[in-house]
């Protein structure tokens, strides 16, 4: 009875903090369908006539949402394969020919993500602009990378890690080479890990802003950009920057939505065994 | 199948990761292991755990490389060669399978990576797989499989290779106790069919008795005794293989050796070392003690009179145990506890003072200092008497 009562308090409290932090997301698809009016308004609204007067705006936004949505995918998707492709031998061999100081690499390569990004931000500013590397595209394919290869490093490296140590000897002494080993053996068993680390970093790829609108203009400017550009001298557009939030964060969550199942194999590989 | 040789090998681990790099000044981890099998022997290394056993396996393997000496399969000195080109197989304590891949998949995977025409792997896999009565299992993975399937197949892809050695690393040790003695059986028939040269590890004294061929005991890093099951049952080289090998384990007691050489003497036990001693070895210890190794099932219960007894030893009965056919007795005596295996229908009880006595020929005697045994009757004094 008493179990029962306290589950019940526990839901009550669950539901409640899952409300409070879906709001805003809710608060802003509700905004996009509103006019510039009505989202304006001091008393908040929640019964209004939606309009798609603000997605109709911001498709036409700049140079249109296609063309950001465009530079989004093509950087999220391109660093996340570079990402995968350097981390995958990266971590193999760490996991599987570990030396004295793979730990300590491994830490050092976390510790780079101590650092603030606005700190290197001078420095990777002038390198790039000697580069010609400003608003383009593998200029911020290269930074994407580079942000998110520690972190991929040490997730590749953690799955690695949870493949039994007996099954890499087992094809050792069944004849495979160093790079069939990784092929044929460990590769697929570790497919769900590096199908959610591919999945982390796409999702920080996309959501990334910092770089994206320190660093590029127009050529490469992806959906960050694209929201930021409506908070303009001419004033804040809120209905027109929460539809172009909308069309921002779906294509990431329908993904994500898909990618349910196999990111929580991922994550708790290992812990069944 | 092929002769294999193990020259002076050591292994010393260090100078590798941290955490083992301080281990390095420690006692090697196998110690001069010299070894040279028959064609088509069944070799089962024996020991408690960090004895030493694996590690001697994985070199043979070449999953570890020896820091000293030779190994050769077949003649050919294997220390710089590649595990996967050492022509062995191994057959692991998890089993290691290929969880991605089906039965079939799993015991073909060797013979993929050779390239080996589809028609020859079907029927090498078909083959082995009803050697081993897994047909029906080909196409399912690993976690399909119970236990006992799965030791099957980690067999199977053993098999298949034809490889010129067997390794087997804890085969057994994961099944239930039933299905492991089944197994048992079966590895052995499988060894008489196949005879290839077999290393089998195992802490498991029963399991080495009854597979192998000739037994290697270790102990920390060092063999203690290589012999055949009977020899080693029969004629312990010292008091570790004496106390390991043989259940319930052997009954050691400190006893003096007599003036005449002859005569044992304990607190209230006395024995007569039997002729199958020689007198030379008992002469240097005249008057000292010496360990006295007595196996309880030596042990037999004397209804009579104990002053008149040349051979016996009096206690107070502690425990009971039936067990049907027999029944373990626990006594302490002169300060030692002695487990003696009398028949199933014995009537001691617990409380009750007995005699029991033991032919002079089933007696080991071991240095006190070095353990190491005494003198040794021949197997066949000892089988016979």
């Amino acid at each position: 009875m008493n179990a029962q009562r306290s589950n019940i308090g526990l839901a009550v409290v669950g539901w409640l903090v899952a409300l409070i932090m879906f709001f805003p997301i809710l608060w802003m698809v509700l905004t996009a369908f509103k006019t510039e009016q009505t989202a304006f308004s001091t008393t908040p609204e929640f019964l209004f006539s939606p309009t798609l007067e603000s997605f109709r705006t911001a498709l036409a936004q700049g140079a249109g949402y296609w063309h950001y949505a465009f530079n989004s995918f093509f950087t999220a998707m391109v660093s996340t394969l570079l990402g995968l492709a350097l981390a995958v031998p990266a971590a193999f061999a760490m996991a599987f020919y570990p030396s004295k100081r793979t730990d300590f690499t491994l830490v050092w390569m976390v510790s780079t993500k101590f650092i603030p990004a606005v700190g290197v931000l001078i420095p990777i500013f002038l390198i790039y602009k000697s580069l010609g590397l400003i608003d383009n595209d593998w200029g911020l394919i290269m930074l994407f990378t580079a942000m998110n290869l520690p972190i991929m490093v040490w997730m590749v490296y953690s799955y690695f890690r949870d493949v039994p140590k007996d099954i890499v000897e087992a094809a050792d002494i069944d004849g495979a080479s160093t790079m069939q080993t990784m092929f044929r053996v460990i590769l697929p068993l570790a497919l769900p890990g590096l199908a959610s680390t591919g999945l982390l970093a796409l999702i920080l790829a996309w959501n990334e802003s910092f770089w994206s609108l320190t660093m590029t203009d127009h050529n490469a400017a992806t959906l960050a950009v694209f929201i930021a550009s409506f908070k303009s001298a001419e004033g804040l557009f809120w209905a027109k920057m929460s539809a172009a939030s909308v069309l921002t964060v779906t294509p990431i969550v329908v993904l994500g939505w898909f990618a349910q199942r196999q990111m929580v194999r991922g994550l708790t590989f290992g812990a069944v065994k | 199948m092929a002769v294999v040789e193990l020259k002076n090998v050591v292994k010393r681990y260090g100078g590798g990761l941290t955490g083992k790099a301080a281990r390095s000044e420690e006692a090697p981890a196998v110690d001069d292991f010299n070894l040279v099998t028959e064609d088509g022997e069944f070799v089962v290394l024996v020991g408690p755990s960090g004895c030493g056993k694996s590690t001697t396996m994985r070199m043979i393997a070449g999953l570890e490389d020896n820091t000293e000496g030779e190994i050769r399969i077949g003649g050919r000195d294997v220390s710089d060669v590649a595990a996967r080109d050492r022509d062995i197989a191994m057959v692991f304590q998890s089993y290691a399978l290929y969880p991605h891949m089906s039965v079939f998949e799993n015991m073909a995977f060797s013979l993929r990576l050779k390239k080996a025409p589809k028609s020859e792997i079907d029927q090498r896999v078909n083959e082995a797989a009803s050697i081993l009565d897994i047909t029906h299992l080909l196409d399912r993975k690993p976690r399909a499989l119970s236990g006992g399937q799965r030791q099957r197949v980690a067999l199977g892809r053993a098999i298949v290779r034809q490889p010129q050695v067997f390794l087997m690393d804890e085969p057994l040790s994961n099944l239930d106790a039933k299905l492991r003695v089944d197994m048992r059986a079966e590895i052995v028939k499988l060894h008489r069919k196949l005879g290839v040269t077999t290393f089998y590890v195992t802490h498991d004294q029963t399991e080495a008795m009854t597979m192998g061929q000739r037994i290697v005991v270790m102990r920390d890093g060092r063999i203690q005794q290589i012999d055949t099951p009977n020899a080693l049952y029969a004629r312990p080289a010292n008091m570790f293989v004496a106390g390991f090998i043989g259940t319930p384990s052997m009954n050691f007691m400190k006893m003096r050796v007599g003036d005449d050489t002859r005569s044992l003497k304990g607190e209230t036990a006395r024995f007569r070392a039997g002729d199958a001693f020689t007198g030379d070895l008992l002469d240097s210890h005249r008057g000292q003690e010496v360990w006295v190794g007595i196996r309880p099932e030596h042990l037999q219960h004397h209804e009579g009179d104990a002053g008149a007894l040349e051979n016996g030893l009096s206690g107070t009965v502690d425990v009971v145990e039936p067990l049907g056919s027999v029944t373990m007795v626990q006594l302490e005596i002169d300060g030692h506890r002695i487990t003696a295996q009398l028949e199933g229908d014995t009537r001691a009880r617990s409380g009750d003072t007995i005699t029991l006595t033991c032919e002079s020929a089933r007696l080991h005697l071991f240095d006190v200092v070095s353990e190491q045994a005494l003198a040794r009757q021949p197997v066949e004094s000892a089988a016979t008497a």
